[in-house]
C-alpha cells in the first residue's frame, strides 16, 4: 500500500532531473509495478478492510477503483513511449517531454491516491488535486485549443468542486450532531452511526455531492468541459482522464452514496442518480452521432458510459451493483484502448477529424483490428467485459421492477453503439478508389471552409486519402500496440471469465454498497 | 436586510450580532465584485472579503473557546488576505494588466449583461439562497443560522459573477469567492473541524491559485487578451 503511494511520487521527482530515456524506462517500470501491487492488494480487500494510520484505508470498494487506475497507468506508461517518441525535437521539446512524464507521474500518484483516502474531506482534497495536475496536462499541448479546453476545465471542475466542498462540510454538520465537534470524518464513523444522522443535512450533502463531483464525472448538465479537454489533451491524458479520472470522481459520489443511503434510505439517492444518469445516457447517445474529431467522440461515449454506471447505482439490486463495479473496470480498459487505438490512427494520418481518416484497417496491421475490438468493446458486444456488466445492470435492474429505466438503458446503449460503429467503419474502412481525386476534393473543400470559417480547424491539416503522400502500411511504435493488446486481453478475460479473486472482491464491495442501505 | 430580520427574530447577543454584521460585509463585498470596473479592485475585494473572513474565525474562536480556530484564522488571512492577491497581482503585473495597458486593466466592459439587469439577477439568486437555506432548518452550534443563510448566498451570487463576467481574472476571482463562501459556511456549520483538514484546503486552495495563475499567462499568451469572448472554438 505504501510502495503504490510511494513509486509514483519517486517516479515524478527522477523525472525531474534524469536523462529522457531513463524517464521514460522509470515510468513505465512504475506503471506496471503499481499495477503489480494493487493485483496484490485485490484479495486481501476482499477479505476485510486494510487500515493504516487512520489516513489511509482500502476496502473492496476501493480496490475496485484502484484496480482501473493501477491498469491503465500501467498501460499508458507503457504506451507513451511510443506516442512521445515522434513528437518534437530539440530543446523545446525535451522541456515538453519532460513536463509530460512529470504530470503523467503526479496524475496517476493523485488518482491512486484518492480511493485510498479514509476519510470524506481528504478524498476531497486528493479529487482537487487530481483536478489541478490534469489540467496542466490538457494545457500541455501549445496550441489555442489546449488553452481553451484546459481554462474551460479548470473552471468548470474547480467550481463543481466547490460544491462538493460544500456537500463534505454538511457531511460534517450531519456527523458532529451526533458524534460531537472533533472527528474527521471517516467513513466507518459516519456509516457506523449512519442511522441517526439528520434527514435534511445528509440529504443537502448527498444532491451537492452528486452536482460537484459529477461536473468531474461528466454528468449530463454539468458535462460540458470534458469533450473539449479529452479531445485537446495528448492521448495518453486522454485515456487516463476518461478511464480513470472520471472513475475517481464516481467512487467519490459512491461514498456520498454509501451515507446517504443508510441515513435516509436508499430511495432518495436512487432517484437523484437515475435523474442524472437518464439524462447523461440519452444527451450522450445523441451526440455521438455526427462528431467529426474521433477523441470527441470517444469523450460522449464516456459521458454515456458514466449515464449507465449512475443508472446502475440507481437501480440498486446486488446484481446491478456488481455489474457497475464490473462495468468500471472494463470502460478503463475499453476506453483505454479506444483512446490508445484512436491515437495511433491519428499520428498516422496528421488528422483528428473522422472525414479525414479512412483505411485505418489497411494501414494498422495491428492497431486497426485493435481499435475496432475496443469500438465494439464500448459497444457492449458479447465476448467483451462491458457486454457481461451491460447484462448484469440490466438483469439487476429487471430484477427491481425498473422496467422503464431498464428498457431505456437497452436503447440508449443501442443507439450509442450505432453511432460509434458508423463512425469507427467510416474511419477503418478502406477509402473508395475510383475516382477519388475530383469527389473527395469537392467534399473536402467546402466542410474545410466551413470549418475554418468557425474557427475550428486551425492548426494545419493533413490531407490523407488518396489525394495525400501515400501513407505506407506500419505501425508507427511497438510500445503503442503492447498496452492495446493487454487490454483487448483483459477485457475477454472480464468478458468470459473473471478471476474467482476478483468476483470475491465485487461481492464484498456490493454488500458494503448495498448492505446499509436496503430497505 | 439580514441583519435585521436576525434582530427580529430575538435581540442578538453581541456575538450574534457581529457575526451577522460581518457575514452580509462578506456578501457586500461579493456585490462589490460585481460592478467593479478595474481588475486591481477586485482583487481588493477579494482580499477584504478574506479579512472578514479570518476576523469572523477571531470572533468564533475566542467566543466559543476553540483554540484552532486562532490558528486557521492566521493562516487564512496570510493565505488568503496576503499570499493570494499578492500572486494575483504579480502575475497581472507581469501581463501588463495594472498600471499598463488599459485594454486589460479595464474590465468594465466584460459583462455579459449590464451591470444592473447583471445585480438583479444576483439579489434575486441570493434571496433565493437565502430563504431557501433558512428553511432548511438547519442550526449551527455556534453562530446564528442567519449567517449560514448568508454564506450561501454568497456562494450563489459568486456563480453568478463567474457566469456574467467575461474574462479570466474575474472568473478566477469568482472561483475564488465561491471559496470564500464555502469557507464562511464551514465556519457556521463546521467550526470544529480538525485543523489538519482545514490546512488541507487552504494548502489545496494555493495550488489551484498558482494553477489558474499558469493558465491565464498561457491563455493570455496565445489570444492577447483578457477576454474570454474568443473561447467558442470547441463545441459540439
Amino acid at each position: 500500500m505504501l510502495l503504490i503511494l510511494g513509486l509514483p511520487l519517486a517516479a515524478a521527482a527522477i523525472c525531474l532531473r534524469a536523462p529522457l530515456a531513463a524517464v521514460r524506462a522509470v515510468t513505465a517500470a512504475t506503471g506496471v509495478a503499481c499495477f503489480g501491487f494493487v493485483l496484490a492488494l485485490v484479495p486481501a480487500a476482499a477479505h476485510g478492510d486494510l487500515g493504516y494510520l487512520r489516513l489511509l484505508r482500502v476496502d473492496a470498494v476501493s480496490a475496485v477503483f484502484l484496480l482501473a487506475t493501477g491498469f491503465l497507468y500501467g498501460a499508458i506508461a507503457v504506451y507513451s513511449i511510443g506516442y512521445m517518441s515522434g513528437g518534437h525535437g530539440g530543446e523545446r521539446g525535451s522541456r515538453h517531454a519532460r513536463r509530460f512524464w512529470v504530470g503523467l507521474n503526479l496524475f496517476a500518484w493523485s488518482m491512486l491516491v484518492a480511493p485510498m483516502m479514509s476519510n470524506l474531506a481528504l478524498l476531497w482534497v486528493a479529487v482537487e488535486v487530481t483536478t489541478v495536475v490534469s489540467a496542466l496536462l490538457v494545457a500541455i499541448e501549445d496550441s489555442d485549443g489546449a488553452a481553451e479546453a484546459a481554462w474551460k476545465y479548470v473552471l468548470l471542475a474547480s467550481a463543481g468542486l466547490g460544491l462538493a466542498l460544500l456537500a463534505t462540510i454538511f457531511a460534517y454538520y450531519a456527523g458532529a450532531q451526533v458524534l460531537g465537534q472533533s472527528y474527521d470524518l471517516g467513513f466507518t464513523q459516519l456509516l457506523a452511526v449512519a442511522g441517526r444522522l439528520p434527514h435534511a443535512a445528509v440529504q443537502l450533502a448527498f444532491v451537492l455531492a452528486v452536482l460537484g463531483y459529477g461536473t468531474k464525472m461528466g454528468l449530463v448538465p454539468v458535462h460540458t468541459w470534458l469533450p473539449d479537454a479529452h479531445s485537446e489533451a495528448p492521448t495518453p491524458i486522454s485515456a487516463l482522464l476518461s478511464g480513470s479520472l472520471l472513475a475517481i470522481s464516481f467512487y467519490a459520489i459512491l461514498r456520498f452514496y454509501q451515507v446517504a443511503a443508510a441515513a435516509v434510505g436508499s430511495t432518495f439517492p436512487r432517484d437523484v442518480l437515475l435523474a442524472f444518469g437518464v439524462a447523461s445516457l440519452l444527451l450522450a447517445a445523441l451526440y455521438l452521432f455526427g462528431q467529426r474529431d474521433i477523441k470527441r467522440m470517444l469523450a460522449y461515449s464516456s459521458v454515456e458510459h458514466m449515464g449507465i454506471l449512475a443508472v446502475g447505482v440507481s437501480f440498486g439490486a446486488p446484481a446491478a451493483l456488481a455489474g457497475v463495479l464490473l462495468h468500471v473496470l472494463a470502460h478503463a480498459a475499453a476506453k483505454g484502448n479506444a483512446f490508445m487505438g484512436a491515437g495511433v490512427l491519428v499520428r498516422k494520418l496528421g488528422t483528428k477529424r473522422i472525414a479525414g481518416i479512412r483505411g485505418g484497417l489497411d494501414l494498422l496491421p495491428w492497431s486497426g483490428p485493435l481499435f475496432l475490438a475496443a469500438i465494439f468493446a464500448l459497444g457492449a458486444m458479447p465476448p467483451f467485459g462491458l457486454f457481461r456488466s451491460e447484462f448484469e445492470i440490466v438483469a439487476g435492474g429487471l430484477g427491481s421492477g425498473r422496467y422503464a429505466a431498464a428498457a431505456f438503458l437497452i436503447i440508449a446503449v443501442t443507439v450509442a453503439f450505432f453511432g460509434l460503429a458508423a463512425s469507427a467503419t467510416r474511419m477503418l474502412m478502406p477509402a473508395p478508389r475510383a475516382p477519388a481525386p475530383l469527389p473527395q476534393g469537392a467534399d473536402r473543400g467546402p466542410a474545410a471552409a466551413g470549418l475554418a470559417a468557425d474557427g475550428q480547424e486551425r492548426r494545419p491539416v493533413v490531407r490523407t486519402g488518396a489525394t495525400a503522400p501515400p501513407v505506407t502500411r506500419g505501425e508507427p511504435s511497438a510500445w503503442m500496440v503492447v498496452p492495446v493488446a493487454a487490454g483487448v486481453i483483459a477485457l475477454l478475460v472480464l468478458g468470459l471469465h473473471p478471476p474467482a479473486e476478483l468476483t470475491g472482491l465485487f461481492g464484498r464491495a456490493v454488500a458494503l454498497l448495498g448492505g446499509g442501505g436496503a430497505p | 436586510m439580514p441583519a435585521s430580520l436576525a434582530a427580529t427574530v430575538a435581540a442578538p447577543s453581541a456575538l450574534s450580532g457581529s457575526a451577522s454584521v460581518i457575514a452580509v460585509g462578506v456578501l457586500l463585498a461579493e456585490f462589490g465584485m460585481f460592478r467593479q470596473a478595474l481588475l486591481r479592485d477586485q482583487v481588493r475585494l477579494y482580499a477584504a472579503q478574506s479579512v472578514l473572513i479570518s476576523v469572523l474565525a477571531v470572533v468564533v474562536a475566542a467566543t466559543r473557546h476553540l483554540p484552532d480556530l486562532y490558528a486557521l484564522a492566521v493562516l487564512s488571512f496570510a493565505l488568503k488576505a496576503v499570499i493570494v492577491p499578492a500572486v494575483v497581482r504579480r502575475l497581472l503585473r507581469g501581463i501588463g494588466a495594472i498600471g499598463g495597458d488599459p485594454r486589460w486593466s479595464d474590465i468594465a466592459g466584460s459583462h455579459a449583461l449590464s451591470v444592473a439587469s447583471a445585480v438583479l439577477v444576483a439579489i434575486a439568486v441570493a434571496a433565493f439562497g437565502f430563504f431557501t437555506v433558512a428553511a432548511l432548518g438547519i442550526r449551527s452550534p455556534v453562530l446564528p443560522a442567519t449567517a449560514l443563510s448568508v454564506s450561501m448566498a454568497v456562494i450563489l451570487v459568486a456563480f453568478v459573477l463567474m457566469i456574467v463576467r467575461r474574462d479570466v481574472v474575474s472568473q478566477a476571482i469568482g472561483f475564488l469567492s465561491l471559496e470564500n463562501g464555502v469557507s464562511l459556511t464551514a465556519l457556521v456549520v463546521a467550526a470544529g473541524l480538525p485543523l489538519i483538514l482545514e490546512l488541507a484546503f487552504l494548502f489545496d486552495l494555493l495550488v489551484a491559485v498558482v494553477v489558474f495563475g499558469l493558465l491565464i499567462r498561457v491563455h493570455h499568451g496565445r489570444a492577447e487578451s483578457m477576454s474570454t469572448a474568443e473561447l467558442t472554438s470547441l463545441r459540439g
